[in-house]
């Protein structure tokens, strides 16, 4: 069975959906899992959601766009979408990206070269919606016709047909949520057209025009950020709370006192974790705080907002909220008057302070920044913390966070550490900046409503779980335990999700962590065995 | 001067306007934010595996390394090989590299006519002509060069735009995506390099006639060659012209919007410093006023991006929107 084929003009023109991913064609996974019945089944969307949201993409629904109420509501919306499309092409609205998308939009060859570098495609079983030129080639053909005034034959001769009504637009905002954001495609471009950026775009156009955007990434997250001081909720009590038992808990595991240091003002590092790691695996920042005391390091975390939440999901889909909570990380860097900012194990909070914020903090708020991964490095490597290697024999592998490698360059680091305290680690392939995506990148990895989750597993993290079974092929028997380590709190919570939607903890022993953990599990001064592998 | 030389004339000063004001416009742009990917081919040693200066503590105190060397390691192959397209997709660099390699050879032969045009012009003995090629070494080889490197540019590039054409015509991929402007490409070059061949190989065998065109374009007509171009090779300037003039024109000037996609973009690293230049522009570019309409932002033309930036949203969220 293939996918019907689909044209670009397609989008525009009413069906039930326009191409819907169908079980039977995803790319068969390795062995124990390459039967059709080991992909769970994806559920369908009921009758209710398709009379009220829009949903006739592919089947599932990142979004929840309200179906308009009437043919005026249709229209209104329809025209503030071409006015954002408009402002995506002015430097006063879109100075942040422009140069990139322009040089994108103006010079794809359509030469189909990115098509086979991105995952979603692939392990779709190249469902033609998923091809990264898609959305980018609707998105040229819209802004070229109605924005740089075409609708001629010429026009349609020179740039391709297209109509935009209300299904072109609601489809586009959903498709727009089919990336990753990790840019596969764009590294494998020949003229360097980056269909990655035109996804992140597109969501802005939505999200700063029409405030339409995925409500895990916005409500829930960037706003409540900005709010209370982080996306979990937490405000500056309870997460000293929540801190004080990991502190307990870890200086009962590890038979070290830990005290986690709070607005130090002075210290030489502001270490900054994503508070997700802080609810949902303590462990993390309790072995940073384990680290960071026996290295006798001067260190702090701050309690302003969002000075303990490394996160901006803004970096996924609009500018103001990304430069409002970059700037209130440099703020309380800059309030305690830290030497450097490190941040913790996330992926994303690494590549927007470190590179994207590069642009936006000018001044005194611009902070020196640094990846924890190199922290860590120069601890275990140069500053020699004691470490007994033995401790973590068993089979590793590295998951390699798209932010903080293909989009930022820190490659090396992460497996220097694990090549000396490791003896079983191995890569998986490929890897570095040639990774994939665990499927949770761009906000997936907190996305789940409706069966949004039984894509992301099926689908978009379908190549990474792949690359795990591969990586453990010889050793997937569930009397070897086994760690997958990934030094990224979004990658740890789509994996945590995918390994336990194909029960890869029962059947074959695979725990995910991060890099700390494994650190810490194997220091001298530490008592034995603090990883506990029941934490799956 | 005839027609033919207003023509080739015209066609040379839309390139070279077409070509530089694209480039002016796109250099022109606002700083944008860093937006790298690495690999970063101008990070010295680490380049080969991806790496980058974040690699090091305290980045910031060290020097940085960055390697021309290394850039021109990535280009050269990436450019004259087109080695992405090799190592990605193969059935297409199978069919785009002769195109490609083939244009190359094409302008190399047009430097050269251009080159042997002038020397005969100023009346050396340079000419591709057979009464010429056994003036001396340097008139021999460029001879030599300009018919060997003209016909294997013309076969290539011809080859090269017929397969992506019929690639186009047949395989639905690339089908669905085509627009009549990519037939309309293609089948230019198509029919512009096959017609080259066959008009050199029929009227002007040992590219004499055309050197003496190139001759007299380049004297701005005081060179007088002993005979004119012929209606075939006349025809073969028009459509030459036709695609000099065209090309900056489309997406095809990706031969130069590529520098700024790897420099401006791919390989733009440079970390900003407080008091230098990449900073100023950024505090520019932070008092442009935005118009985004949505309830967090609420644009009204009066607030600069700082005004934005430095707010939290949550008080735009609550207000009614201001006209402007």
């Amino acid at each position: 069975m293939t996918y019907k084929r689909v044209k670009v003009e397609d989008i525009s023109k009413p069906a039930e959906v326009l191409s819907e991913t169908v079980k039977e064609n995803l790319k068969p996974l390795p062995p124990p899992f390459d039967t059709l019945e080991s992909t769970p089944e994806f559920a369908s969307l009921d009758g209710k959601v398709h009379q009220k949201i829009e949903c006739d993409l592919d089947g599932t629904v990142a979004l929840s766009i309200p179906k308009p109420k009437n043919e005026a509501e249709e229209k209104e919306l329809v025209a503030k979408f071409l006015a954002g499309l408009e402002k995506l092409f002015q430097k006063e609205n879109n100075w942040t990206f422009l140069q990139p998308l322009t040089l994108s939009v103006e010079h794809c060859a359509t030469c189909h070269t990115c098509s086979e570098s991105c995952h979603i495609f692939e392990m779709s079983g190249w469902n033609p919606i998923y091809r990264p030129a898609y959305r980018s080639e609707v998105l040229r053909r819209l802004y070229k016709k109605y924005v740089k005034g075409g609708g001629s034959l010429l026009s349609d001769f020179r740039n391709g047909k297209i109509k935009l009504n209300w299904t072109a637009v609601a489809r586009l905002a959903e498709l727009a949520y089919r990336c990753n954001l990790c840019r596969r495609c764009a590294q494998t471009c020949p003229i360097g057209v980056d269909n990655g950026l035109i996804a992140h775009e597109i969501r802005k156009l939505f999200s700063q025009e029409l405030g339409i955007a995925a409500k895990e990434i916005h409500e829930q997250g960037s706003v409540q950020q900005l709010r209370v001081g982080s996306s979990t909720g937490m405000n500056a009590l309870v997460v000293k709370d929540n801190l004080e038992f990991i502190d307990e808990d870890m200086s009962e595991l590890t038979g070290l006192k830990i005290e986690t240091p709070w607005d130090k003002a002075g210290a030489d590092i502001l270490l900054i974790h994503n508070a997700g790691e802080i609810l949902a695996w303590p462990e993390n920042p309790g072995a940073f705080g384990v680290i960071f005391e026996s290295a006798g390091l001067s260190w702090t975390l701050s309690s302003d907002i969002a000075g303990y939440d490394g996160i901006n999901y803004g970096l996924w889909y609009d500018d103001a909220q990304f430069a409002r909570t970059a700037i209130h990380h440099a703020s309380a860097a800059k309030k305690l008057g830290v030497k450097k900012i490190v941040l913790g194990e996330c992926g994303h909070a690494h590549k927007a302070l470190t590179v994207i914020a590069d642009r936006v903090l000018t001044g005194d708020l611009n902070i020196p920044r640094e990846s924890a991964l190199v922290t860590l490095e120069d601890i275990v490597l140069k500053r020699g913390l004691m470490v007994d290697p033995s401790r973590n024999d068993f089979p590793v592998t590295l998951h390699d966070p798209c932010n903080v490698v293909r989009l930022m360059g820190v490659v090396e680091p992460q497996r220097r550490i694990l090549r000396k305290i490791a003896p079983r680690f191995r890569e998986m392939i490929p890897h570095g900046v040639e990774n994939y995506c665990c499927g949770g990148g761009s906000g997936f990895a907190i996305m789940s409503g409706h069966n949004f989750s039984d894509w992301r597993f099926q689908v978009s993290g379908r190549k990474k779980f792949e690359q795990i079974l591969n990586a453990f092929k010889d050793e997937l028997d569930p009397s070897i335990p086994k760690y997958l380590c990934a030094p990224c709190s979004n990658c740890k919570g789509q994996l945590r999700d995918l390994l336990s939607y194909y029960n890869v903890w029962e059947n074959h022993r695979i725990l995910y962590g991060g890099l700390v953990e494994l650190i810490v599990n194997c220091m001298v001064d530490v008592k034995p065995g603090f990883i506990q592998w029941e934490w799956h | 001067m005839t027609w033919l030389h207003l023509v080739s004339y015209l066609a040379l000063v839309s390139f070279v306007v077409a070509a530089f004001a694209r480039a002016l416009r796109i250099a022109s742009l606002p700083l944008h934010l860093r937006w790298e990917l690495y690999p970063v081919a101008h990070e010295k040693k680490r380049a080969r595996y991806g790496g980058s200066y974040f690699e090091e503590l305290d980045w910031w105190t060290k020097p940085r390394e960055s390697s021309l060397l290394g850039e021109l390691k990535v280009m050269i192959p990436e450019i004259l090989l087109l080695h992405g397209v090799r190592e990605k997709n193969v059935p297409h660099w199978l069919r785009t590299f002769p195109f490609h390699f083939g244009l190359y050879l094409i302008v190399t032969t047009t430097v050269l006519l251009v080159a042997g045009g002038i020397a005969l012009a100023a009346g050396a003995p340079v000419g591709t002509g057979s009464a010429s090629t056994g003036s001396g070494g340097l008139a021999a080889l460029l001879a030599a060069a300009t018919i060997g490197l003209g016909y294997a540019g013309f076969g290539l590039a011809f080859l090269g735009a017929s397969a992506l054409l019929v690639r186009r015509l047949l395989e639905e991929d690339y089908r669905e995506y085509s627009k009549g402007s990519d037939y309309f490409n293609l089948a230019l070059f198509t029919g512009a390099c096959g017609f080259a061949l066959l008009a050199q190989i029929v009227a002007d065998p040992d590219f004499s006639r055309m050197q003496a065109f190139f001759a007299t374009l380049a004297s701005f007509g005081s060179f007088q060659p002993a005979s004119g171009l012929s209606p075939l090779l006349a025809v073969e300037a028009v459509l030459f012209s036709l695609i000099v003039a065209y090309v900056p024109l489309t997406h095809m000037s990706h031969f130069f919007t590529k520098f700024f996609m790897w420099h401006d973009i791919r390989w733009s690293d440079e970390p900003l410093a407080r008091g230098g230049k990449l900073e100023r522009q950024v505090q520019e570019a932070l008092q442009y006023k935005p118009t985004w309409s949505a309830p967090h932002i609420r644009g009204n033309g009066r607030k600069t991006w700082v005004d934005i930036a430095t707010s939290t949203g949550i008080e735009e969220s609550k207000k009614e929107i201001e006209t402007p």
